[in-house]
């Protein structure tokens, strides 16, 4: 399953991987609408995004969470009834809610942030599964 | 041992043969409506002897003093009976609405139906309020309320279809009433596919509810990982029993897919945003302060039992050497753990517990597997501690067929335990129970009471009357000394109490006996503030805590609300308040204010929330006095909730009592009888409890005799002619 990987010692809060983001999966430019979030934190640079661990699947009532073919975990918008319980037990704090939004949103690992971080920061890895939630 | 939570006994095979078999009695078409600011400004009102359905407008005012959910039972009840109704009459109705912020899908506890009709065991309105989905489902159909009204000739239920915008009520000869069985049948019913069954719900009763008067309702909801119907219950007060009078063997709701702007709410960010932190809260804290998630409110059975307040053989004892047997631990591996146990969507508090593949031992479903849905702390309390049965198995089999039979767990529990002790002190014979041992921990025993309520007959069909008949026919009966049938049998206004010892708080006594319903908890739970921590020595601080939390806990009913996520966990910084602010804790109530101003649009403050409550918590006293039952002499509890009625009572704690002789009394325990200083405590105890009640009612703006003034009304803004006019004789 591949997920987004950061090394912090190469990122100089350039912040595009949160504009990339933001562009590609609601055309808007508030980082926000990022699943990827830099924050400042002492001399460097925190980065979140959700390593897709899957502990979010056992939480949904409405079983709107699920891994794709490729280990994704992925929300099904349709079946989402937007509680945002994902959002408070993630234990990475990386489910997350914009302003507005009735359902929750999440990296997918679509590797964009990736291809866009000019400091190399950003890598996708593979991890092994095995054991994780299904 | 792991339980497959998948596995049960299926019930849904023949449904569509049933359904062949029903006859449209009456079909009403409405146009689908969506919620603006928590309301649909619209209620549904069928009456079942006429089979008109029609529509009612929410008018402003309804809105400004009643709010919703057990503010417009109260309102509507009021318009709709007299002062000499009876539970059975046909003028009495069932009305069910879950509160503007009820359905919201992000602040946890936010999917409670409030239940009012007029109580066949206490003879004036009773509210219950009770999870699952029909609430917010029949609100996000289309109505705010659903008033229901008359008797039905043949065995009916009511469907409201938001989908389809139809009302029908139609006749259903087959299935069966018990409602583990009816929820399941009447959800693959009326859903139209597998992924729909999630937006059925079920209200039903039970076989227990056509013989017993202490009936309650189960309301549904589908589980989409156990694929079941899940219940959970409007327990107090007999509604179920009112629901089977009136010949309805289930109401079912199918709404629209569930989203997460429903209420079509004022600000959605401030709804989300506190919905989130208390995701946060719960997920970091729950596991260090309640386990709710993992135990439910089975959490408090060995605490209770270790602070005394554990009700062991009908409230003699506040703990017992057994409670281990039935303790949270055993819960804790019971209950399937790992998968979500919310009643309504975005409750993260997930105490909904279910004990999956239970097998069932005694009656007509011998040998079935069910999941049982709970056991609940009352009902560990009421069916075992209290009966003197300490046993996990047999407290599944009683919680089960109370459930599914239509039945209260806690009326049932405090009944069974009275009965065992009238057994006990030979006021009961087995001549007198038609054969049945009643000893303490007889759990057969205990549940042929209930099926025989269920088969409507035998002396279960006496206890289902519940403790205040039962009281009158044993002294008429002459089975006993009047006096001590009295005292022991624990009810006040005709409702049984719930299961928490209040001899040692007298907080907790007016806590109980000053309540509008009857004596249950959620107006007001004062014991540890009161018997543990001494935070309310005097009389005022008791009068003031009497009067806090009962509105403050009033709000969660005409809101939607449940009552655990307030204070089952708390924010960790919680006791940097000063004691008495800590018990309330204001960030929560800082919480509902910001969800009550996000969904209606309405700013609400701290302040602003009690004044809310007041307004339906005064009209609801004065609707007591019309019906005959709000006055001093009907606030006035058993004396076994105020202290020792027996001598093995005493003896049990002869210490405590000795002392509080000396220190409090300031008479010498030295050469007197136990007799003699039981009757020093009693009238210590009574007199200090009048006296109680003088501050109480100082406090609520009461006479004397508890009446509202005209002053406390007009403040209230309950001023209403036809309220006035019901004060006014006892204010001369």
């Amino acid at each position: 399953m591949k997920f987004v990987k950061p090394d912090v010692t190469k990122c100089e809060g350039v912040r595009a991987c949160e504009k990339v983001c933001a562009q590609t999966f609601f055309k808007n430019d508030d980082p926000q609408f990022s699943a990827i979030r830099v924050t400042k934190k002492d001399a460097g640079y925190e980065i979140n995004v959700c390593n897709q661990c899957g502990q979010c699947i056992a939480v949904c009532p409405v079983q709107a969470l699920s891994r794709n073919k490729a280990g994704i975990v992925m929300i099904d918008k349709n079946a989402c009834v937007g509680c945002f319980m994902c959002v408070g037990f993630c234990p990475t704090q990386s489910m997350r809610r914009a302003h507005g939004q009735t359902v929750p949103f999440k990296c997918v690992s679509c590797g964009q942030c990736v291809k866009n971080c000019p400091k190399g920061a950003l890598q996708m890895a593979e991890a092994d599964h095995a054991g994780l939630p299904a | 041992m792991a339980y497959d939570y998948t596995k049960r006994t299926a019930y849904h095979d023949k449904v569509p043969e049933m359904r062949k078999a029903h006859k449209v009695l009456k079909e009403w078409t409405f146009t689908p409506r969506q919620a603006d600011q928590g309301y649909t400004n619209r209620t549904l009102y069928v009456n079942l002897t006429t089979l008109e359905i029609k529509e009612k407008a929410v008018t402003q005012q309804m809105k400004d003093l009643f709010i919703g959910g057990r503010g417009f039972g109260l309102w509507y009840l009021w318009n709709a009976i007299k002062p000499t109704t009876k539970w059975n009459d046909p003028e009495n109705e069932i009305i069910i609405s879950p509160g503007p912020l009820g359905g919201n899908t992000q602040y946890p506890g936010s999917g409670k139906s409030l239940v009012v009709s007029l109580s066949p065991t206490t003879g004036i309105p009773i509210d219950s309020n009770v999870g699952g989905y029909f609430g917010p489902l029949m609100k996000f159909s289309g109505f705010d309320a659903i008033e229901i009204q008359g008797k039905a000739s043949t065995q009916c239920i009511i469907v409201i279809d938001g989908q389809a915008g139809k009302v029908i009520i139609e006749e259903a000869p087959h299935e069966d009433a018990n409602s583990h069985v009816a929820a399941e049948q009447f959800t693959h019913m009326y859903a139209k596919d597998h992924a729909d069954l999630r937006n059925v719900s079920v209200v039903a009763a039970g076989q227990g509810a056509d013989h017993a008067l202490i009936g309650c309702l189960n309301f549904s909801w589908f589980d989409v990982r156990r694929q079941a119907a899940r219940l959970k219950q409007a327990g107090r007060g007999g509604i179920g029993t009112v629901f089977r009078d009136k010949k309805l063997k289930a109401l079912v709701v199918h709404a629209p897919p569930i989203k997460g702007d429903m209420n079509k709410p004022a600000d959605l960010d401030r709804v989300a945003k506190a919905g989130i932190k208390m995701h946060k809260e719960l997920a970091d804290h729950d596991l260090k302060q309640c386990k709710m998630r993992r135990q439910g409110t089975a959490h408090l059975v060995e605490i209770m039992d270790n602070y005394d307040l554990l009700p062991v053989h009908n409230f003699q004892f506040g703990n017992h050497p057994d409670t281990k047997k039935i303790a949270s631990w055993i819960w804790d591996e019971r209950f399937t753990q790992g998968i979500p146990d919310g009643c309504w969507y975005g409750c993260s508090m997930q105490c909904s517990k279910g004990a999956d593949g239970h097998v069932v031992k005694t009656g007509p479903y011998k040998g079935h597997i069910v999941t049982v849905d709970g056991p609940e702390y009352e009902t560990a309390a009421g069916c075992a501690a209290n009966c003197g049965i300490f046993d996990p198995d047999w407290l599944l089999e009683a919680n089960f067929y109370c459930d599914t039979y239509g039945i209260d767990t806690i009326s049932f529990g405090t009944s069974c335990a009275f009965v065992m002790e009238c057994f006990q002190r030979g006021i009961l014979n087995k001549e007198r129970t038609g054969g049945l041992d009643l000893t303490w921990g007889n759990a057969e025993s205990q549940l042929e009471l209930l099926h025989q309520m269920a088969r409507g007959s035998g002396f279960g069909v006496t206890v289902g009357q519940g403790i205040a008949k039962m009281k009158e026919e044993f002294i008429a009966k002459k089975y006993g000394d009047p006096q001590l049938i009295r005292d022991i049998g624990m009810e006040v206004k005709g409702l049984e109490y719930s299961q928490y010892m209040s001899k040692e708080s007298l907080a907790q006594q007016g806590g109980y006996a000053l309540t509008n319903k009857g004596p249950q908890h959620d107006e007001a739970w004062l014991i540890f503030m009161d018997m543990v921590n001494n935070q309310i020595p005097s009389f005022e601080n008791k009068a003031e805590a009497l009067y806090y939390f009962p509105l403050f806990r009033t709000w969660f009913g005409l809101n939607g609300f449940c009552k655990l996520p307030w204070n089952d966990v708390e924010p960790p910084d919680n006791h940097q308040h000063p004691p008495l602010e800590a018990a309330k804790v204001p960030e929560h109530v800082q919480n509902y204010c910001d969800v009550f101003t996000g969904i209606t649009g309405r700013t609400l403050t701290k302040d602003g929330l009690i004044a809310m409550s007041e307004t339906v918590y005064q009209f609801q006293r004065v609707f007591n006095i019309r019906m005959g039952k709000g006055l001093r002499q009907h606030d006035v509890p058993p004396y076994r909730s105020q202290g020792p009625v027996t001598k093995e009572e005493y003896e049990s704690r002869q210490e405590r009592y000795d002392k509080q002789l000396k220190e409090l009394i300031g008479v010498d325990p030295a050469g007197k009888t136990v007799e003699e200083k039981i009757a020093l405590h009693r009238k210590y105890r009574e007199d200090r409890y009048q006296k109680l009640m003088d501050a109480v009612y100082k406090r609520r703006g009461w006479t004397p005799n508890g009446v509202p003034t005209l002053e406390t009304l007009k403040r209230c803004r309950i001023d209403l002619p036809e309220v006035v006019e019901v004060v006014k004789p006892h204010l001369k």
